[in-house]
């Protein structure tokens, strides 16, 4: 059987020390766009670790060159003990990176059964040959990877529309059978790009249950998220990005005081008599916890009313 | 009505189909006599013809329909196949090669075919290769120009040495022999005589049934849906572990074979090949086929083979008689019609239809699901 247990991951993670992905000095240009500077963080193994920072800081592109859709112009990455500086996606999803979209990008016109089938892909064998004689071999794993799938949608609870085409579930059954797909990878390390993005709190509250459950699983994950309580609630350290630099890590309450992070979204202290300072010093005293980090991205100098203003989305 | 059929054969379970796909095998069988006796034999002949086009399409279908790489010159792996076997099937390589072949090349059709085959499928790869970064437009403009190229080569390569005869093509091609029975003649088995387009039929039957086992297999298999993951979204599906250069290779390689077995099968069936048949009108047509039937879906695309294929001759024998007795003389003439009335029906199908006439399977289940959800 190639395909791999949850169940026996738990035991790496308690015998090996080095972090599960060690980013150095990684860099990424886009023409005369510095999108990406000097990122140097690690992520240990089964921690949930979560990465914020104000719209178009560049979180997304980070995670595209982790899991090689980009690949960096400056510095290199290790993941599980293995050096990468220039990787094929598919080559990191087999060595144990799985991701999902901000924007879903499910496989549309197939069912919600198949979507996670194919993500067993990377994780079995048959070939052509295979296909077209339906051996004993490709019998069992077709078998396995059918149950597998069936199990995964059982285990994001999406378990009955498992034959409804992708475009038709609802938008946080999209969400879910994502995580299902990314989830029949067998990931060491799973990046959710924005998992709660308009989702309502109930669907949040189930989906942060759900992310713990894969934690003590055995699975690593990195997260993306605006949803600064869960966030908070969920990481165990937090990362924040701020135009391509990173400027603060640590654990949440650390993080949420630090005073470059309160500036990067709500704008530099500056020595003014202006009306909006006594609005931006009480928000500022309660850390982040009381605002959308979803919104905009501070202006130096600028004033805090401009928050009201910049709650959208990307 | 094909909805009262699926009741009837899902209530009869086993039995019933196996008798369904008796009567089919068995009305297929009768099928060059029954056209034959009430058509001519000119007709069985077309049927032939359209045999071979059901072939291409399922193979364009791999590429098209599966894999959604948009091919627009799979013709050149047609004329592939079909000038393998001219080649080392006639006795033309003697022009070519007098030394070292005083009489031609003579191979068996049997050691041709897989060949042909194999050489299609490296074309395919060939093809692939310099694509595998494009899409859509960008992707047919290419794979356009391919087939015009192989067409023009055929063309031009009588000279500096005489290899395909240029437009002349290359005739007289040894006819396909099955168990040292040669089809090109009359044949008289257990008793029944068999023309020579009876017997070819009977081995385009078995060989497009062939096509449709290993299309079924590769359709619900792990390449399969790795295929399918790569037409929906290319980007999600190499971040799901899957090598999509491999495997689009692998569609373009698939495609391809068949397309030169088919190919291989002509130049016997025929016994001339040139390379006006690889026209890029042909490859439109059999791109046609695929989408008029239902992208991605056997069924559909073997009835989008049928009724392009016979569309023409019904209305060469229609059309003509037609106008003579109403008119006296041919005003439209049959081709320009057909044009005519292929370029209405692809707007209308557009409209109306646009996943084809018989859609494919996840259209069919979204319906059925639809149709369950109205019963709760």
């Amino acid at each position: 059987m190639t395909l791999r247990q949850a169940q026996g991951r738990q035991e790496v993670f308690n015998d090996s020390p080095s972090p599960l992905l060690q980013l150095t000095f990684i860099g990424k240009q886009f023409g005369g766009l510095s999108a990406l500077s000097d990122v140097s963080l690690h992520i240990r193994r089964g921690e949930i670790y979560g990465l914020i920072g104000p719209n178009g800081a560049g979180k997304t592109t980070l995670f595209n060159v982790i899991t090689g859709l980009y690949q960096p112009s400056a510095g290199e990455f290790q993941f599980n003990a293995t050096r990468y500086q220039t990787a094929k996606p598919h080559v990191l999803a087999r060595a144990g990176i799985a991701r999902t979209f901000q924007n879903i990008r499910l496989f549309a016109n197939l069912t919600a059964l198949e979507n996670v089938m194919i993500g067993c892909h990377v994780r079995t064998n048959a070939g052509v040959f295979g296909a077209l004689l339906r051996n004993l071999n490709t019998r069992v794993e077709e078998r396995a990877i059918t149950e597998r799938a069936r199990e995964l949608l059982r285990y994001v609870g999406i378990e009955k529309p498992a034959q409804t085409l992708a475009k038709h579930l609802s938008y946080g059954e999209q969400r879910r059978l994502e995580i299902a797909r990314a989830l029949a990878t067998d990931p060491l390390l799973l990046a959710l790009d924005e998992p709660a993005a308009g989702m309502n709190a109930t669907e949040t509250e189930s989906l942060k249950v759900l992310l713990q459950a894969i934690r003590s699983s055995g699975i690593t994950v990195l997260l993306i998220e605006h949803d600064v309580k869960l966030i908070m609630g969920l990481c165990d350290r937090v990362a924040v990005l701020d135009y391509g630099r990173k400027i603060a890590e640590g654990v949440p309450d650390e993080v949420r005081n630090d005073s470059a992070v309160i500036a990067a979204y709500l704008g530099q202290e500056t020595p003014s008599s202006s009306p909006h300072n006594k609005v931006r010093q009480s928000v500022s005293s309660q850390g982040l916890d009381g605002i959308d980090t979803g919104g905009g991205r501070g202006v130096p100098g600028g004033s805090a009313a401009t928050l009201t203003h910049g709650g959208g989305n990307d | 009505m094909p909805n009262a059929l699926k009741k009837f054969l899902k209530r009869g379970g086993k039995h019933q189909q196996r008798l369904a796909i008796g009567l089919m095998l068995g009305a297929l069988l009768l099928l060059p006599f029954a056209t034959d006796a009430l058509l001519g034999r000119g007709w069985v002949r077309i049927v032939d013809f359209a045999m071979l086009y059901i072939m291409l399409a399922l193979g364009l279908n791999i590429v098209v329909g599966y894999a959604g790489l948009l091919d627009l010159g799979y013709i050149a792996f047609f004329a592939v196949g079909a000038y393998c076997y001219a080649l080392t099937g006639s006795p033309h390589l003697a022009l070519a090669f007098p030394m070292a072949f005083p009489d031609g090349l003579h191979l068996s059709f049997w050691i041709v075919l897989p060949l042909a085959a194999l050489v299609a499928g490296g074309f395919g790869v060939l093809l692939g290769a310099p694509t595998l970064r494009l899409r859509g437009d960008y992707l047919a403009i290419v794979t356009l120009g391919f087939g015009e190229i192989i067409r023009i080569f055929l063309n031009n390569l009588n000279a500096p040495v005489n290899l395909t005869n240029g437009p002349q093509g290359i005739s007289r091609i040894d006819p396909v022999s099955v168990a040292s029975v040669l089809l090109n003649s009359t044949q008289n088995i257990f008793g029944i005589s068999l023309p020579s387009v009876h017997l070819y039929f009977y081995l385009f039957l078995a060989f497009t049934a062939l096509v449709v086992f290993i299309s079924q297999r590769l359709e619900k298999s792990r390449i399969g849906r790795a295929w399918m993951a790569i037409r929906e979204d290319e980007i999600a599906a190499s971040s799901m572990g899957i090598n999509t250069r491999n495997l689009k290779l692998l569609a373009f390689a698939m495609g391809a074979m068949f397309g030169g077995a088919s190919g291989a099968l002509f130049a016997g069936f025929q016994g001339f090949v040139s390379p006006e048949s690889f026209s890029l009108m042909e490859s439109i047509m059999v791109l046609c086929m695929v989408v008029l039937g239902g992208m991605g879906n056997i069924a559909g695309v073997i009835l989008g083979g049928v009724l392009l294929a016979l569309l023409p001759e019904i209305l060469r024998h229609i059309v003509v008689p037609l106008q003579q007795a109403l008119f006296g003389k041919t005003l439209v003439d049959p081709e320009s019609l057909r044009m005519l009335l292929f370029g209405t029906a692809l707007i209308v199908m557009m409209l109306y239809r646009p996943a084809g006439l018989l859609p494919s399977r996840v259209r069919r289940r979204e319906l059925d699901t639809d149709e369950a959800a109205e019963k709760v």
